[in-house]
C-alpha cells in the first residue's frame, strides 16, 4: 500500500481525490474540515483513532475473519442436545435463499407502494401464524420471545388496569430477569409454585394468589423445562373468573401437534419464531410474536405495527397499510404504548417461508416425530443406572429434564466428559433449579437420528459408570 | 435515432430520468395459491426402532400421553404448496421491494442506508457462525467470543467509553437499556423516587422519549431555539432535583450539530443527572468527535445504521450500549471478558439490570459490523465520516437550487450527515405536499422520507446520503427532486395521483382505521370482508 | 357516505384587497376601493381549483347559493347543484353567508366547504358553530384562521377524502376575531371568537415508521394528568380553549366555550368570570392556593392576551409565575415550530415577569419546555 497516495475505498465511491475536489469546489468549501466548524475544538479528536490496521483487500479481510471463526466448533460438527430457548432444527434451503435476496435483506422502511413485497410477505407471515396459534391478530415481529412475553404482560396490565402478574414457577431465570426489569414501573410479579412430580403449575397456590388485582396469569406450553401444562384450561378459567387475562408463551413449531392456547382459554399468545427456519447464530436469530383476538381493546394496546390488507383505487387490486395508525385508546394510567423500532422483520418473513414449505401435514409430522424422538431419548437415558428421565411425569415436547443425582457426579463433570467425546450435553439446570438437584435440560429435535440418540446414551452410560 | 447508445441514456454527462417501473406481479396471497396435497418440504422420517420404543413408552407410562384437550384437533390451516411455487412466490415479492442494493437510497433519512458489503454477508452465513448454539461450552466458541471482544474494543475507542454491551436487539432497545441503567443508578443511591424525570429534545429520535417513558420516567421535551439548535436556557429551566438524566441525539435529525453539547452535559451533571448519547447519527462524526470528551456517561450505536449491517426490512439489527467504568456494573449481563488466555462470558455482575434479550445479542450482526470496521481501519472510518458529510452538503447544494424547497434553521451553517428540508414554499404555491412528492419519487425508483410524525418542520423531507453513493447517484436523486418539483408546477395532477409506476395504486386507508373492517391476517379478512 | 352532500359558500369579495395592497376586505367601502383599483376577485378561481378535486366523489350532491356565491363555480365544474336562498348579485353581505350556512345545516350536509378569509370563517361560526364539519378554501389575504387548508387544491383534496369516508378525524380549531381597521393601521388586535370543526388527517398518505396517538387521546392524557394532580382547596382558574375544556370534561363539568371558568374541589364555582370576580375569589380563598391553567390561543401561540384577557396582569401577579400551568397538545406545539410562546397581558412588567421558559403539560407525565417572550 503506497502510503503517500491517499487510499481509495471500494465502499466509498467519492473517496477518489479528483471527485472529492470537484465536489468541494461546487459547494465552495476549501476542505471537508469546514463542515465540522460547529464542533468546538476541545471536542475534536486530533489524533487518529487507535484501531487495528485495516485489511484493505477483500481477501485479507476474509482470511482474517475466517481465521477467527475457525476457532469455533459448531453444533453441526459436534452432536448437540442443547435447547433452553435456542433450537437446532433443520433450516430449509429456500428459507436462506429468500432472506439473502438483496431486495429483502437491504430494504427498510419504504412505503406500502415501493416496498409492497415486504408488506405482503409480513402480512402472510402474520396470517400463517394466525392459523397456527388460532388468533386473528398477530404483530409484526418484536425482538425476541422474551420481549414478546414482557410486552404481553404490560398489555394485559393496560387492558385490565391492574398491576399483578402471576407467573409460572418453572419459567427460565433469563426470561424472568428480562420480565422483571421490563414490567418494573407498572407491575408486580409473583411466582406460582409447581408440583414436584409433574412440573405442573400448582392450581391451589394459584387460587390463593389470584385476586381482583391480577392482570395476567402467565405460563408456558411447553414449559421452559420441556413438559406440557396439561391443565391449561383450568388455569385460564381461574384467570377469567377473577377478571384477569391468560397469557401463554409457546414455541410455534409445536403447534402442529399441541393445541393452540386459545382452544383452552388463552387471551394473549406469545413466543419466539427462531425454530421456524432460522439458524441459531449463537443466540442471534430470534424474533418475538404476540397474538390476540381481533377486539379493539386488544388491538389498541399493541406497541408494534400491525399490517392490514386494504383495497386500492383499482378494483380487485389490494395493498397493505398500518392498522389503527392512531392508537387512540387511553388506559387509566397512561404510561404509553412502549415503543416500536427496528426489530426482526427478516425473521418474520423467513418464518413465513418455513410455514409455507411445511404446510399442515409437515407441521403435524414434524411435531409427532419430535414427540416420538423425545420419548425414545427419555426411555434410553432412563435406562442408565443413576439417571432419571424425565424428571417430571407429564407429556413432553422436544425437551426434558434429566436428573443425575443417582450417579454421584455433577452435571458439570458429565458435560465436560461428553464434550471430550464430541457431544454437547443438555443445559446444566443445577444452579437455576437447585430443587431438582444435579439436573440438565436435554433437547431432541428432528435433526437427531436414532443413532445420534443411541450414541448419547452410550456416552452417558460410559461417563457415569466410570 | 443515434447509434451511440450512451447518447440516449445521458444528456450532458448526466443520466436521464429512468423510465422505471416496479415489478407488478399481481401476486395472490399465499393462501390463494394453496393446492391441497402439495408439500413444500418433507420432514425426516422417524425410524422404526424409535417408533417401537415410543409406542412401548406410551403403554408403560400413561402419564406421558398427551391428553386430547392438549392435542390439536385438526392440522393447522396453512397453505399447501410445492417447493418451486413457494420459492417463485417469494422471489416475485422480493422483486416488488426496493432494497438499498437496488436504489439510490438517500431518501430514507436518519436510517443511514449505506452499502452492506456482501463479503460480510458471506462470512456471517458461514456455518462457523450460523450453527453455534449460545449455550455451548465457552471452549467451543472462542472464535465468536473473540470477535465480540475485539468489537467491544473498537467501540470503546470510537466512543471513548469504558465498557460495552452488545445485547440490545436494535436502537430503541439500546435506548431503553440506557434508561434502565439510569434508573438502576439512582436506585443504588436511594434517589429513584426523587429522580423521576428524563429530559430530551424534540429533534432527538422519538424513542428517547418513548423508551424513557416505558422505563417509568416522566419525560420533559425541550424545544429548539429559533435557529434550530437545542436551547441551553430551556435545559436550565428544566433541570431540578427531580432530574434523572438527559437522553439526546447529536447531531439531531435535522443534521445540525449542537455546539454546546458539553455545556448541556455539565448542566445535567450539576443537577445530579446522567447523560446518555443517542448516537444513531454517528455516521458523520466517526473519528471526529466522541461521547467521552463531551462528558457523556452512556451512549449507544445502531450497527444496522453506522456500521453497515443490512436493515432486513426492519431487523434484525443491533443496538450496542456503552458506559463509563462507574456505570458498567449496571450493564445487561453477561459481558465478554478476556483473561489473557481465553475469552469468557462474565455472568458475575450482581448490579446488572439483568437481561435485555435471551442471550448475548445478535452475534452475526456484530460479526458483520466487526468485519466492516476491520476493512476500513481508522483512516477508513475517518473517510466514511468525511465523505458522508461531503455527500450531504453536496446534495444540500443541489437541493437548494430547486425553487420551493428550503433547509430551515442554522442559517449559513453547514450540516453534518443529513438535512431536514421543507417543501412549504412549493406547497403554498401549488398545493402539492411533501408526502405526494415522496410517492412520485417512487415512480423513478427511489425512496423518500418526510420525518417522524407529527411534523415540526412543515412539509418535511429528510435526506441522508451516507458515504456509499457516487456523485452521479447524488446528481440522479437531486435531478428526480427537481423534476418532481417542476411537475408540481406544470402538471400537479401527475404528482398528486402518484405513484403511477409502482406495484400497486393508491391504497384506500379507510378500512384500516375501522374496527369492523380492518384485517391483520388473511383469516380475519375472509371472516370480516370477503365472506361477510 | 354513499350519497354524500356538501354545502358550498363562496364569499365573492374575499381577498379582493390583497392584490392591490389593501389589507382585509370587510366593508362595502373597502370593496369599492379595491374594485376601483382594478382588483380582480380571486375567490371564484380558487373555489374552482378546489371543486375540480371533488369531481372524483361518487354520488356527490352540492348545495350552494345562487350566482357568484357558489352556483357559478359549481356549474363551471359540471356539477348540478341544489340552490339555497337568494342573493343580490354584486352586493353580497356577511348575512348572506350566515343565512346560507344555517339553511345548509338545516337541510343536512356532511361537510360545508367555504371560500373566503378570516371574516368568512367568523360568519360560518356564527351560523353553525361546531355543529357541522366545515373546511375553508383560502381566498383571502394572509389568513389567520386554522380552518383553512394550505392551498385550494389541498382543500378540495381533503374535502373529497372526507366525503369518501377516508378521513375519520375531526378536530376543533380556533376562529379568531381580528379588528380589521386596526389591522390596516398595522396593529394586530385579535381575540378568540369561537371554534370550528374541520376534518383532520395528520398525513395525506402513510409515510411513517411508527403508530402515533391522535388528538383525542392527547387531550385525554393532558386532562388525566391535570385532574389526577388536582389538590383539594386549590382554586383552578381555567382559560378558554379545547385543551382546557378537555380538563373540565374529564371532571364532568360544563365549561363555557370562550370564557374563563373557575374550579374548586371538582366543582365549577364560577363561569365566564370577569377580572373583578377572579380577584374577589383570590381574595377569599387565598392566592397562594390558586393555579392558572391556560393554553396557547391563535396560530401564533399567545399564552395570555388573545382571548383570556380576564386573566389580567393583577390576577397573574396575585397567583404568581410558579403557579401558572400551561397545557397544550403536542400537535399544537409542533405547529408552532421553534417559535416561542407569546404573552401580551397589557402590562409590560407582567409580560416581562412571564418571559423566560415555562414548562407546558403535553400529556400524562409529559412536559415540554418552551420559551416565552413578549
Amino acid at each position: 500500500m503506497n502510503r503517500d497516495k491517499p487510499a481509495v475505498y471500494p465502499y466509498i465511491p467519492n473517496s477518489v481525490p479528483s471527485i472529492k475536489e470537484e465536489m468541494l469546489e461546487q459547494v465552495r468549501a476549501a476542505s471537508v474540515d469546514e463542515f465540522y466548524a460547529d464542533i468546538p475544538e476541545e471536542l475534536r479528536l486530533w489524533a487518529k483513532l487507535d484501531l487495528p490496521p485495516p485489511m484493505l483487500s477483500e481477501y485479507a479481510l476474509k482470511r482474517h475473519v475466517e481465521g477467527l471463526l475457525a476457532k469455533n466448533t459448531t453444533a453441526g460438527e459436534a452432536l448437540s442436545f442443547l435447547g433452553a430457548g435456542c433450537y437446532q432444527h433443520h433450516v430449509p434451503a429456500v428459507c436462506d435463499e429468500v432472506n439473502q435476496r438483496g431486495e429483502f435483506l437491504t430494504a427498510y422502511a419504504g412505503e406500502p407502494y415501493d416496498d409492497h413485497g415486504r408488506f405482503q410477505a409480513l402480512f402472510e407471515y402474520c396470517s400463517m401464524m394466525g392459523e397456527l396459534v388460532n388468533m386473528d391478530v398477530v404483530n409484526v415481529p418484536t425482538y425476541d420471545g422474551f420481549q414478546a412475553a414482557a410486552t404481553s404482560l404490560r398489555m394485559a396490565s393496560r387492558i385490565t388496569g391492574r398491576r399483578q402478574a402471576l407467573i409460572c414457577g418453572t419459567i427460565g431465570p433469563r426470561k424472568l430477569s428480562k420480565i422483571r426489569d421490563y414490567v418494573k414501573p407498572v407491575m408486580d410479579i409473583e411466582l406460582v409454585g409447581y408440583h414436584r412430580q409433574t412440573g405442573q403449575l400448582d392450581l391451589d397456590t394459584l387460587q390463593s394468589a389470584i385476586s381482583s388485582e391480577t392482570a395476567a396469569v402467565y405460563f408456558e406450553n411447553p414449559s421452559y423445562l420441556g413438559f406440557v401444562e396439561t391443565e391449561g384450561d383450568r388455569i385460564a378459567q381461574m384467570a377469567h373468573d377473577h377478571g384477569a387475562l391468560c397469557v401463554v408463551a409457546v414455541d410455534p413449531i409445536s403447534l402442529g401437534i399441541l393445541a393452540p392456547p386459545p382452544d383452552y382459554g388463552a387471551d394473549i399468545v406469545c413466543g419466539d419464531v427462531q425454530s421456524l427456519g432460522i439458524h441459531m447464530q449463537y443466540g442471534g436469530g430470534h424474533g418475538g410474536f404476540i397474538a390476540t383476538r381481533d377486539e379493539e381493546r386488544f388491538v389498541m394496546e399493541y406497541p408494534s405495527r400491525l399490517f392490514g390488507i386494504a383495497p386500492t383505487s383499482v378494483p380487485g387490486e389490494y395493498g397493505f397499510g398500518d392498522v389503527a395508525y392512531e392508537r387512540t385508546s387511553f388506559a387509566v394510567r397512561e404510561e404509553g404504548k412502549e415503543w416500536v423500532g427496528t426489530a426482526a422483520a427478516l425473521w418474520g418473513i423467513t418464518a413465513g417461508v418455513y410455514l409455507a414449505l411445511l404446510g399442515p401435514q409437515g407441521m403435524v409430522e414434524l411435531g409427532e416425530g419430535i414427540m416420538a424422538r423425545t420419548r425414545y431419548a427419555m426411555a434410553q437415558l432412563d435406562r442408565i443406572k443413576g439417571v432419571a428421565a424425565p424428571a417430571f411425569h407429564t407429556p413432553h415436547f422436544r425437551e426434558f429434564v434429566v436428573r443425575f443425582d443417582g450417579t454421584g457426579r455433577t452435571v458439570a463433570e458429565i458435560n465436560a466428559a461428553l464434550l471430550e467425546r464430541g457431544i454437547f450435553g443438555g443445559k446444566n439446570l443445577s444452579a437455576e433449579f437447585p430443587e431438582l438437584g444435579q439436573s440438565a435440560l436435554y433437547c431432541v429435535t428432528e435433526v437427531h437420528t436414532q443413532a445420534d440418540i443411541d450414541r448419547l446414551a452410550a456416552a452417558l452410560r460410559e461417563v457415569v459408570q466410570r | 435515432m443515434s447509434d451511440d447508445i450512451s447518447r440516449n441514456r445521458f444528456t450532458d454527462g448526466k443520466l436521464n430520468l429512468r423510465r422505471f417501473h416496479q415489478a407488478r406481479w399481481d401476486e395472490p396471497i399465499l393462501f390463494e395459491l394453496s393446492q391441497p396435497g402439495q408439500r413444500g418440504i418433507l420432514v425426516p422420517e422417524v425410524e422404526a426402532g424409535v417408533r417401537e420404543v415410543a409406542g412401548e413408552q406410551e403403554q408403560a407410562q400413561p402419564w406421558s400421553i398427551l391428553p386430547d384437550k392438549m392435542r390439536r384437533p385438526e392440522p393447522p390451516a396453512l397453505p399447501e404448496l410445492a417447493q418451486p411455487q413457494v420459492l417463485r412466490h417469494y422471489v416475485r415479492l422480493s422483486q416488488e421491494n426496493l432494497g438499498a442494493d437496488l436504489n439510490v437510497d438517500v431518501g430514507q433519512g436518519t436510517c443511514t442506508m449505506k452499502y452492506s458489503p456482501k463479503v460480510n454477508e458471506q462470512l456471517a452465513r458461514s456455518p462457523k457462525m450460523a450453527d453455534l448454539h449460545p449455550l455451548q461450552d465457552e471452549a467451543t466458541v472462542q472464535g465468536i467470543l473473540e470477535v465480540m471482544f475485539r468489537f467491544e474494543q473498537v467501540l470503546k475507542e470510537i466512543s471513548g467509553l469504558d465498557r460495552f454491551s452488545l445485547q440490545p436487539g436494535a436502537g430503541s432497545a439500546a435506548i431503553y437499556t440506557n434508561a434502565a441503567v439510569i434508573r438502576s443508578y439512582h436506585e443504588s443511591r436511594g434517589e429513584a423516587a426523587q429522580r423521576d424525570e428524563i429530559i430530551t429534545t424534540i429533534f432527538s429520535h422519538p424513542s428517547n422519549a418513548a423508551c424513557a417513558r416505558t422505563a417509568g420516567f416522566k419525560v420533559i421535551t425541550l424545544y429548539p431555539d429559533e435557529d434550530g439548535y437545542p436551547d441551553l436556557e430551556a435545559l436550565k429551566a428544566a433541570v431540578s432535583k427531580r432530574t434523572a438524566g438527559l437522553m439526546i441525539t447529536n447531531p439531531e435529525d435535522t443534521g445540525i450539530y449542537n455546539p454546546r453539547i458539553a455545556e448541556f452535559v455539565q448542566v445535567v451533571h450539576e443537577a445530579g443527572g446522567l447523560c446518555a448519547y443517542d448516537q444513531a447519527n454517528a455516521n458523520g462524526i466517526l473519528g471526529i468527535t466522541r461521547a467521552r470528551e463531551a462528558g457523556f456517561d452512556l451512549c449507544h450505536f445502531n450497527l444496522h445504521k453506522t456500521f453497515s449491517t443490512p436493515h432486513g426490512c426492519g431487523g434484525p439489527g443491533a443496538g450496542v450500549v456503552g458506559a463509563t467504568a462507574d456505570l458498567a456494573r449496571f450493564l445487561p449481563v453477561p459481558l465478554v471478558g478476556y483473561d489473557g488466555e481465553r475469552y469468557t462470558l462474565d455472568w458475575e455482575r450482581p448490579e446488572s439490570i439483568g437481561k435485555i434479550g435471551p442471550f448475548y445479542g445478535n452475534a452475526a450482526v456484530v460479526l458483520r459490523a466487526y468485519a466492516w470496521v476491520m476493512s476500513l481501519g481508522a483512516d477508513g472510518l475517518r473517510e466514511v465520516a468525511e465523505i458522508a458529510v461531503l455527500n450531504n452538503n453536496y446534495l444540500l447544494h443541489r437541493m437548494r437550487q430547486i425553487p420551493g424547497v428550503s433547509a430551515p434553521y442554522a442559517k449559513g451553517k453547514r450540516r453534518i450527515e443529513q438535512v431536514r428540508y421543507s417543501w412549504q414554499g412549493l406547497a403554498e404555491e401549488t398545493g402539492v405536499h411533501s408526502e405526494e412528492i415522496g410517492l412520485r419519487a417512487a415512480d423513478f425508483g427511489v425512496h423518500y422520507w418526510t420525518s417522524h410524525h407529527p411534523f415540526v418542520v412543515p412539509e418535511p423531507c429528510t435526506l441522508e446520503p451516507t458515504e456509499s453513493y457516487s456523485k452521479q447517484e447524488l446528481d440522479e436523486y437531486a435531478g428526480i427532486m427537481a423534476h418532481v418539483a417542476q411537475e408540481a408546477r406544470s402538471d400537479p395532477e401527475t404528482v398528486k395521483g402518484a405513484p403511477h409506476n409502482s406495484t400497486i395504486h393508491t391504497i384506500d386507508h379507510a378500512p384500516l382505521d375501522d374496527p369492523a373492517r380492518w384485517a391483520v391476517t388473511w383469516r380475519a379478512y375472509l371472516r370480516k370482508v370477503r365472506d361477510a | 357516505m354513499t350519497q354524500p352532500r356538501m354545502g358550498l359558500i363562496i364569499n365573492p369579495v374575499a381577498g379582493i384587497g390583497g392584490r392591490v395592497g389593501l389589507k382585509g376586505s370587510d366593508g362595502a367601502e373597502i370593496q369599492k376601493k379595491a374594485l376601483a383599483l382594478g382588483a380582480v376577485p380571486q375567490a371564484q378561481s380558487r373555489a374552482i381549483e378546489a371543486l375540480e378535486r371533488l369531481k372524483a366523489v361518487d354520488g356527490l350532491t352540492i348545495l350552494t347559493c345562487p350566482g357568484e356565491m357558489g352556483e357559478d363555480a359549481a356549474r363551471t365544474c359540471s356539477f348540478e347543484p341544489e340552490i339555497v336562498g337568494s342573493i343580490r348579485p354584486g352586493q353580497t353581505t356577511a348575512q348572506d353567508t350566515q343565512d346560507a350556512a344555517s339553511e345548509m345545516q338545516r337541510r343536512g350536509v356532511d361537510l360545508l366547504l367555504f371560500a373566503g378569509g378570516d371574516g368568512t370563517a367568523r360568519d360560518i361560526y356564527t351560523a353553525v358553530g361546531t355543529g357541522l364539519p366545515v373546511l375553508g378554501i383560502p381566498a383571502g389575504v394572509k389568513i389567520h384562521s386554522a380552518a383553512y387548508a394550505t392551498h385550494p387544491r389541498s382543500a378540495g383534496q381533503l374535502a373529497a377524502l372526507y366525503l369518501q369516508g377516508q378521513v375519520s378525524g375531526l378536530r376543533e380549531v380556533e376562529v379568531m376575531d381580528i379588528d380589521e381597521e386596526a389591522f390596516r393601521q398595522n396593529v394586530l388586535s385579535v381575540r378568540l371568537y369561537g371554534y370550528l370543526k374541520i376534518p383532520f388527517r395528520s398525513n395525506l398518505v402513510q409515510s411513517q415508521k411508527m403508530p402515533s396517538s391522535g388528538e383525542a387521546s392527547a387531550l385525554a392524557a393532558i386532562a388525566e394528568d391535570i385532574v389526577t394532580k388536582m389538590e383539594d382547596g386549590t382554586l383552578y382558574i381555567i382559560g378558554p380553549g379545547t385543551t382546557t375544556r378537555a380538563i373540565t370534561d374529564e371532571l364532568g363539568l360544563d365549561k363555557t366555550l370562550l370564557g374563563v371558568d373557575v374550579v374548586l374541589n371538582g366543582e365549577l364555582i364560577a363561569r365566564d368570570a370577569s377580572e373583578s370576580q377572579l380577584l374577589a375569589l383570590l381574595d377569599w380563598h387565598g392566592a397562594d392556593k390558586a393555579r392558572i391553567v391556560v393554553t396557547p390561543i391563535g396560530g401564533q401561540g399567545y399564552l395570555f392576551g388573545r382571548g383570556n384577557q380576564q386573566i389580567s396582569p393583577r390576577v397573574i401577579e396575585r397567583v404568581g409565575r410558579d403557579r401558572i400551568v400551561p397545557v397544550s397538545t403536542p400537535d399544537k406545539l409542533y405547529a408552532l415550530g421553534s417559535q416561542p410562546l407569546l404573552v401580551d397581558t397589557g402590562s409590560r412588567a407582567v409580560d416581562e415577569m412571564l418571559s423566560g421558559y415555562l414548562t407546558v403539560v403535553t400529556g400524562y407525565n409529559e412536559r415540554a419546555v418552551r420559551k416565552v417572550v413578549c
